[in-house]
């Protein structure tokens, strides 16, 4: 039955739901058993923020604490899936992966293409993204670009509880290499869950509203943003659509394009660093396949060319905001 | 009062309950023509302009911006400037004694149960009290949200219970055989954990043939039928509408389907095929789909045919013109006791999409049940 729970409690129910229903599934990261070893301190975290807490005591045989060695454990996971295991790691925050990129993108993301096919690598590597915990640039960043430009490679990042428990529940499933990306600051986001299990497939975008003026293309935590700015707007009778992407791999070109030939004005919100990130890639994909649909140049919503900054006052202008997305909309509307 | 148009909060989605004024284009005092936009509106999903009901002047905005305002409230009114201004605000006072505030609506309003019918949870909403039940039956891939135009203005003289049959909604998914033996079992095994002795029953497409099922196994239960676009009354159905139902997975390949079921396909609006997609996405929906579609309609054809027990118990059949899942030809030659009520620009989702017509048919044919 649909209830509010909250983005966390989504990915905790996604898992536990998975693990019940297929023994392959198991979960491995630092403390995601919480403080192995120190009596009285077992399923003590459930991982940095507590996303895990709960499972141990369940599954005891399959969440698996892991010393703090991204290069290890995560080659360990790839390994598992290879030999016919559901591995779910997670990687505390995705500015951790250069640790082991090697085993992500030479062997987990070739495998099934070096090996004839015959080599299925069902991972998943849940990770943290996103600036906005006052955590500095190591613990801040947004790369997904970065894996949604490797081949092999499936990229997820939810909006919201809804979609972070179908699109989670998709990933396990999945034969191929996920990098889930869970938003640090959506963790608190309250929705309607059903309690029963689903899967929400890939490539396929939300419309999260619908508009006839402009298009914002954006995912993840960028979409109540965009929300926002669109509430804002359609104040001032600007009705803008909102596509949430979310996934980047594979990408739901259709939908973006279907839009672009109704509004013909488009927004592309993206939190990361404006080079080579989705806002470039859906621009490009909009000016190749839609230009005769458009009425304005393609606006990009981007942090600047940064690293993220510590200082709150500059994290916060690091940030793209609800005011600098009405800012481009209007910039797209108003453009003759 | 002819002249004077009151501009209501309107309905533009299944979950729409409460609207946000946006903006105003036009100012009191403003001659206005029919279709021009008079201001926006916005619900949770969409933001939408209102049009001029007729030419005239503006004559109040009720509604200010910023003002969240239930389905059905009073916006505006235009009327032609002879109309004298006591008559306009005898109107708008009338609306504001019988505006329902958004908290009761929708905090205060009846919310749904489960209750659990041989090892199966069931999930239904009741609302009213007193009478003898009704009881309502959904059809193939509806849930109880289908009679949301229809519960609440039945419930006022009596108790009105919506389930959610198996398979479907926020029931169990498990189905055995997706007969509609099985259908009709879990119902009457619902009515006894209920305690529902007897009831009127409104069953729609599917939900027919299930509330004909019943009457032919357990007539002392069903006090009177109302068939809405039924199954059970013939062989004919649009398969390919069943099939593509439960196969479709993408917003895309289920939005033509839906269409089918109105008259007027601009009724399928992102909501409705949003809300769809997240049942039909449920593990162990499209298994109860393809069960039903096989136990009640392989080969393309229906085969409960129980056309022989509408004249056992009074009986009606509701069937819009338009149906094009069934057809309503079904209801043709059935015995003289039984009404048929043919509407025009209604569809397959006929008490969805007639419901003004459809809620008054159902009202006054059971009030005339002995």
């Amino acid at each position: 039955m649909a209830r509010e729970i909250s983005y966390q409690q989504a990915i905790n129910e996604a898992l536990r739901q998975e693990m019940e229903r297929d023994s392959t599934v198991l979960v491995m990261g630092e403390d995601n058993a919480g403080g192995e070893g120190s009596p009285g301190e077992r399923d003590a975290w459930g991982g940095v923020l507590g996303v895990t807490k709960g499972l141990y005591p369940r599954f005891p045989d399959r969440v698996l604490d892991t010393p703090i060695s991204e290069s290890a454990f995560i080659g360990a996971a790839i390994g598992a899936a290879a030999a016919g295991m559901r591995p779910v790691a997670e990687l505390m925050f995705i500015d951790f992966m250069g640790v082991c990129f090697d085993q992500i993108f030479n062997q987990a993301a070739k495998f099934k293409y070096m090996f004839g096919g015959k080599a299925e690598t069902p991972v998943v590597i849940r990770t943290m993204v996103g600036a906005g915990l006052r955590a500095a640039g190591q613990h801040s960043q947004m790369l997904v670009s970065i894996f949604t430009h490797i081949p092999g490679l499936k990229v997820v990042c939810p909006a919201t509880p809804y979609d972070a428990k179908g699109l989670l529940i998709q990933s396990i499933r999945d034969n191929d290499p996920v990098i889930f990306c869970e938003h640090k600051m959506l963790y608190g986001v309250t929705g309607d869950v059903p309690e029963e299990s689903y899967a929400i497939p890939f490539g396929e975008a939300n419309v999260v509203r619908d508009g006839k003026d402009a298009t914002i293309v954006t995912f993840g935590r960028m979409v109540h943003l965009a929300n926002e700015a669109a509430g804002e707007l359609a104040k001032k009778g600007v009705q803008c659509e909102v596509i949430d992407l979310r996934t980047t791999s594979p990408l739901d070109e259709d939908t973006v394009l279907e839009s672009v030939g109704k509004t013909g004005r488009v927004v592309v919100v993206d939190e990361s660093n404006p080079r080579c990130s989705i806002a470039s890639d859906i621009s490009s994909l909009i000016a190749m396949k839609a230009f005769g649909d458009l009425k304005a140049p393609v606006q990009m919503v981007t942090a600047p060319h940064t690293p993220v900054p510590f200082a709150d006052s500059l994290e916060d202008l690091y940030i793209p905001s609800a005011a600098s997305i009405q800012t481009a909309v209007r910039r797209v509307v108003e453009y003759n | 009062m002819a002249d004077v148009h009151p501009v209501t909060v309107p309905k533009w989605g299944l979950s729409m309950d409460k609207g946000t004024v946006m903006v105003w284009h036009k100012q009191p005092g403003d001659r206005v023509r029919k279709g021009e936009d008079l201001l926006d509106v916005e619900s949770d999903k969409i933001a939408n302009v209102i049009e001029c009901p007729a030419d005239g002047v503006l004559r109040r905005q009720v509604a200010a911006v910023g003002d969240v305002l239930p389905v059905g409230a009073l916006l505006g009114v235009v009327a032609d400037a002879e109309v004298p201004d006591a008559e306009i605000d005898a109107l708008v006072a009338d609306f504001q004694a019988n505006v329902k505030p958004i908290e009761a609506a929708a905090a205060g309003g009846p919310q749904p149960q489960v209750v659990q019918v041989q090892g199966r949870r069931v999930r239904y909403l009741a609302m009213g009290a007193g009478g003898d039940a009704l009881l309502l039956l959904h059809g193939f891939g509806g849930d109880l949200n289908n009679w949301l135009f229809n519960q609440e203005p039945l419930a006022h003289e009596r108790r009105v219970v919506a389930i959610d049959l198996p398979g479907h909604g926020e029931s169990d998914k498990r189905l055995d055989t997706g007969g509609v033996d099985e259908y009709a079992a879990c119902v009457t095994h619902f009515m006894d954990a209920v305690e529902v002795g007897a009831a009127h029953f409104v069953g729609h497409s599917m939900g027919a043939a299930v509330a004909l099922r019943i009457a032919a196994d357990s007539a002392a239960r069903v006090r009177s039928l109302t068939l809405v676009c039924p199954a059970g009354l013939g062989t004919e159905i649009n398969v390919d509408y069943l099939r593509g139902f439960a196969a479709a997975n993408s917003r895309n390949a289920l939005k033509p389907l839906l269409a089918q079921l109105f008259a007027d396909p601009a009724l399928v609006n992102r909501q409705l095929v949003d809300d769809v997609l997240k049942y039909k996405r449920l593990e162990g929906v499209t298994d109860a789909l393809e069960k039903t579609i096989a136990a009640q309609f392989e080969d393309g054809k229906q085969r409960t045919l129980l056309r022989d027990i509408v004249a056992r118990i009074p009986a009606q059949v509701i069937w819009g013109d338009e149906d094009r899942i069934i057809p309503p030809q079904h209801a043709d030659g059935l015995p003289a006791s039984v009404a048929v009520h043919r509407l025009a620009g209604a569809g397959h989702m006929a008490h969805m999409e007639a419901a003004a017509e459809v809620n008054p048919l159902i009202a006054s044919f059971i009030a005339g049940v002995k």
